[in-house]
């Protein structure tokens, strides 16, 4: 990128607030780096960059986001605009309205270059499940974004935005931001309105933004965390101002470190940053206290149990019938069958039949009953973790971005999100952000998980431990 | 034989807006013009739950003797059907706002209760048109508009025993909805819906094969099935060929059921809590307060006119089939204390002129202080009670008083003594062979010359002065 150019979307509003940038000449600038690179990263499956243009030109240089490109994920609504959710089932589908957060982050200024590629309808962990292709990661094209949200982080690290926003079940927005070096936040569970998001598991998903700093997602967060009538999980919290709850050091704050978590097979980097991130707390005035989470590595099924049967609910809507794909055949039930046939990958197929199947007579006491039990646990077991402790900090995930096409076994794939599941489970706010490279010159994904609602202070502590390891403050 | 009958009745909550959305409720409108993304299930789209279906659901709930619980849940009913837009249904299962309860009900074994299982809220399905129903050439259309209404289902016990007794507990709880404005309760229109379970044992103390009959668009309807049902299951009985647990479709136009394709009687619906809404949890003080404020119901009210009134049991269960009704003739009998000549008036005169303009009363320009005032004029001999028919129809279509009707029409009743005795005079002097009869006493003639004077009085005479005055003079 033109080392001239604001890196963050606080330099650049900073920027075009002094009048030596505007939000114009801005987009341009991305135009072109978009022009040259997308072909090669692909984070994108549709662009409309000569709407941001003028939307551009029409940004107001006092709003909130002053006109900074933001990139959406394909399974949000932006009206007007396909949102396929990296699905074929919904490959010509056009939004006929706007998500709660697009209108938020549109009438705060941010202007819209393109929707960003995404594991089909947010189910896997590498951006290789969109039915269309995959993202490559900038860092090295070899390699993966991550997933769900890998065309958003992908995008911010690429430079073909400032940030993003994607959505988050079991890790989508903060694994893929760890495989890219970007930060990628999941709030605590309604804090920002789900209202069109396209649901995968509706009592996990959250959106977050993606973006280059902590501070960034601040920014961020004083326009998506609003109030929404229209979402029914949305809950009404006093105003904070996530920008400036920004702390510069961490006195008095408890790190905990989660025992159960210690023995899991880590990439040495991966550990070693974890150890470099500690002394930085330790440093900026924190302490650190041992906790321990006695279920916490039954996460993971819980998760994969509870994710799919929503999710067979979510998708039952997608039957040929009033829009989308539509298959044809003799009857009611072959149209549906051929309509979903046709329409869905196999992953989303893998994760339809485990859902249908943990909820069906017979079984339901077995698998979702049981799974929401340990969910309770987990639960109650970080909430209790989080009063010995502020924050809890994690690796992001196991190791760095892997090559495309490397990972081919689903449970492979499924046990990457150890980390980031039970933040998900649990409702709590979670952020990953950059801590270094590997060998290889891979970026390394650390996460601090906070209390729930304790969103502004989650983000000033994961500020001050990226900030001491070398990211932009 | 014994039948055993139990009923799962949705009624639609009388609301302005949908359960989920703020579409509107009205009927009969241009097909898919009530829809938004949430009531079409498009992608993205979360319901938020209407608070006024709540309020609706927790009143009858409550006037239903049910237990309301503080705590109840959303659940998510899974299947697929082209009008059914999400794949789901948003209803409630594991825990439902309301359980037990009942619905007094007065029968042949006479006063019985008829106990509730219990009752939830949920949403309703949009409307399929098969080609059957429309020339469609051989399509199905499906209207949303209907997608999203609120329902409460209320589920009984198995405590009816024949097609009369589900009749008569479908129109006692009709009568109630629409006493409390839950709902129009009409069943033409959809407001009310019913779907019943028969099962015939030929040992009283042991239940037969439960089967389901769905496509009851009446109550007449539901009689007619029960009926039928019952007649096949003991045939079936009888002929040892096995009763099926089964769900029967009933044929309206041939009055029988037949068996439904076991595909679409047997589902797993794969329930599970509804993500999108948080537990329902109600206000326990709300909860008292709408107890403590619950007005008489029906069937309180007409055993106390009954008791209290001394009114005919037909009388105090037509003056409350309407709580408007019941309200009307209060007032009225708050100002004309003859509860009794009410009742009856009201049932007779006054409903049979409602019956030929298809109104209801308070679509009528009669008061309370209107009818009060023609009864009060008939008690007190101002006119008879045959001019009083002419007068009523008057208060009714202009609002006029009793008195300007009665003036207006020269009706007043003739009490004047001296006036009747000219007539009587008149009728004496033309009638000479039937005062002959009369005075070698044969009684009854005196019938035909009160009918003599009544005529030449044009009605107006007071009939029992006349009699008097008549049999006096006759006897002079």
């Amino acid at each position: 990128m033109n080392s001239g150019l604001p890196r963050t979307l606080e330099q650049y509003r900073r920027a075009v607030r002094a009048h030596e940038l505007s939000a114009e000449e801005y987009l341009d600038e991305t135009r072109r780096l978009i022009e040259r690179d997308e072909p090669q990263v692909r984070a994108f499956l549709h662009l409309r960059l000569d709407a941001a243009h003028s939307d551009a030109q029409a940004a107001d240089p006092t709003s909130p986001l002053a006109g900074a490109p933001i990139a959406i994920k394909d399974n949000i609504m932006m009206a007007g605009e396909r949102c396929t959710c990296g699905s074929r089932i919904l490959e010509h589908y056009v939004a006929p309205y706007s998500a709660t957060v697009v209108q938020s982050l549109l009438a705060a200024g941010a202007v819209v270059p393109g929707k960003t590629n995404c594991d089909e309808f947010a189910m896997g962990s590498s951006t290789e499940n969109s039915a269309f292709f995959p993202t490559h990661n900038p860092a090295d094209l070899i390699r993966v974004p991550g997933g769900s949200s890998g065309g958003s982080t992908a995008a911010v690290a690429a430079g073909f935005a400032l940030g993003a926003i994607g959505s988050d079940t079991g890790g989508s927005v903060r694994q893929p931001a760890a495989f890219c070096g970007v930060v990628g936040f999941k709030p605590t569970y309604g804090r920002v309105s789900r209202y069109g998001l396209v649901a995968f598991g509706s009592s996990l998903d959250c959106i977050g933004p993606i973006a280059r700093s902590v501070r960034d997602t601040a920014i961020m967060m004083n326009v998506m965390a609003v109030h929404d009538p229209k979402d029914a999980t949305s809950v009404r919290r006093p105003h904070v101002d996530f920008e400036a709850s920004l702390q510069p050091t961490l006195a008095g704050r408890r790190v905990g470190i989660i025992r159960e978590l210690q023995g899991l097979d880590v990439q040495p980097e991966i550990a070693a940053a974890m150890e470099a991130a500690c002394e930085a707390a330790l440093k900026s005035g924190a302490s650190l206290v041992d906790v321990s989470l006695p279920h916490i590595l039954s996460a993971l099924p819980a998760y994969y149990i509870i994710a799919p049967a929503e999710c067979s609910a979510n998708l039952g809507r997608f039957d040929g019938v009033r829009y989308g794909l539509h298959e044809g055949g003799r009857d009611m039930t072959e149209t549906y069958s051929r309509t979903r046939n046709a329409g869905f990958g196999t992953e989303v197929k893998r994760r339809i039949l485990i859902g249908a199947f943990v909820l069906s007579a017979g079984y339901y006491d077995a698998y979702y009953k049981k799974a929401s039990s340990v969910r309770q646990l987990i639960t109650d077991e970080l909430d209790a973790a989080l009063e010995s402790a502020d924050v809890l900090l994690t690796p992001t995930t196991p190791t760095t971005a892997f090559r495309i096409g490397a990972v081919t076994d689903p449970l492979e794939m499924y046990k990457a999100d150890v980390f980031t599941i039970p933040a998900n489970l649990a409702g709590v706010p979670a952020v990953s952000f950059p801590a270094g490279k590997d060998a290889a010159g891979l970026p390394i994904g650390l996460q601090l998980m906070g209390p729930r609602w304790s969103d502004a202070e989650l983000l000033s502590s994961a500020n001050v431990l990226f900030t001491a390891l070398g990211g932009e403050s | 034989m014994t039948t055993t009958i139990g009923l799962e009745i949705h009624v639609q909550l009388a609301t302005r807006t949908k359960m989920f959305c703020g579409c509107s409720t009205a009927f009969e409108d241009e097909p898919n013009t009530h829809v938004c993304p949430v009531c079409l299930g498009l992608p993205g789209a979360l319901p938020t739950l209407n608070a006024e279906a709540v309020r609706l659901a927790t009143r009858i709930a409550t006037a239903l003797g049910c237990t309301v619980h503080e705590v109840s849940e959303f659940s998510r009913k899974n299947y697929f059907y082209p009008d059914l837009p999400k794949s789901y249904q948003i209803t409630q299962f594991d825990r439902p706002i309301a359980t037990g309860g009942s619905v007094p009900i007065v029968t042949e074994r006479g006063t019985r209760s008829v106990r509730l299982t219990r009752a939830h809220i949920e949403e309703d399905a949009g409307k399929s048109m098969h080609a059957a129903d429309i020339t469609l050439g051989g399509e199905t259309l499906v209207d949303f508009n209907r997608c999203g209404m609120p329902l409460i289902e209320i589920v009984t016990e198995p405590d009816m025993q024949s097609g009369d007794e589900a009749y008569e507990f479908l129109h006692n709880l009709r009568r109630l909805v629409r006493w409390l404005g839950v709902s129009s309760g009409d069943m033409e229109k959809g407001a009310m819906r019913c779907d019943v379970n028969v099962s015939v044992s030929p040992d009283p103390a042991k239940r037969g094969t439960k089967v389901e009959i769905k496509n009851l668009n009446s109550f007449r309807s539901v009689k007619r099935a029960i009926d039928y049902e019952e007649q096949r299951q003991a045939q079936c009985l009888a002929d040892g060929t096995p009763v099926l647990t089964e769900t029967r479709h009933f044929d309206e136009v041939q009055g029988t059921t037949t068996a439904m394709r076991s595909k679409e009687a047997s589902n797993d619906y794969r329930y599970f809590p509804e993500p999108d809404l948080p537990l329902l949890q109600l206000d326990p003080t709300e909860l008292e307060s709408l107890r403590t404020h619950m007005p008489e119901l029906p069937w309180e009210m007409q055993s106390r006119f009954e008791r209290d009134l001394g009114l005919l049991p037909y009388d105090a269960a037509l003056i409350t089939e309407e709580r408007s009704t019941a309200e009307f003739f209060q007032q009225t009998v708050a100002l004309c204390d003859n509860p009794k000549k009410v009742a009856s008036y009201m049932g007779t005169e006054v409903a049979k002129l409602l019956n030929e303009r298809g109104k209801t009363l308070t679509e009528t320009q009669l008061t309370p202080t209107t009818l009060a005032g023609l009864l009060t004029m008939v008690e007190h001999n101002a006119i008879s009670n045959t001019a009083s028919k002419d007068v009523l129809p008057l208060l009714m279509d202009t609002g006029t008083t009793p008195m300007e009707a009665v003036r207006s029409l020269g009706l007043e009743q003739v009490s004047d003594t001296s006036a009747i005795e000219g007539f009587a005079r008149e009728v004496i002097a033309e009638n000479a062979t039937q005062v002959e009869q009369f005075r070698g006493g044969k009684e009854a003639v005196l019938g035909f010359l009160v009918g003599q004077l009544m005529k030449k009085s044009k009605c107006k005479a007071n009939p029992k002065l006349t009699g008097e005055i008549l049999r006096t003079l006759l006897k002079s």
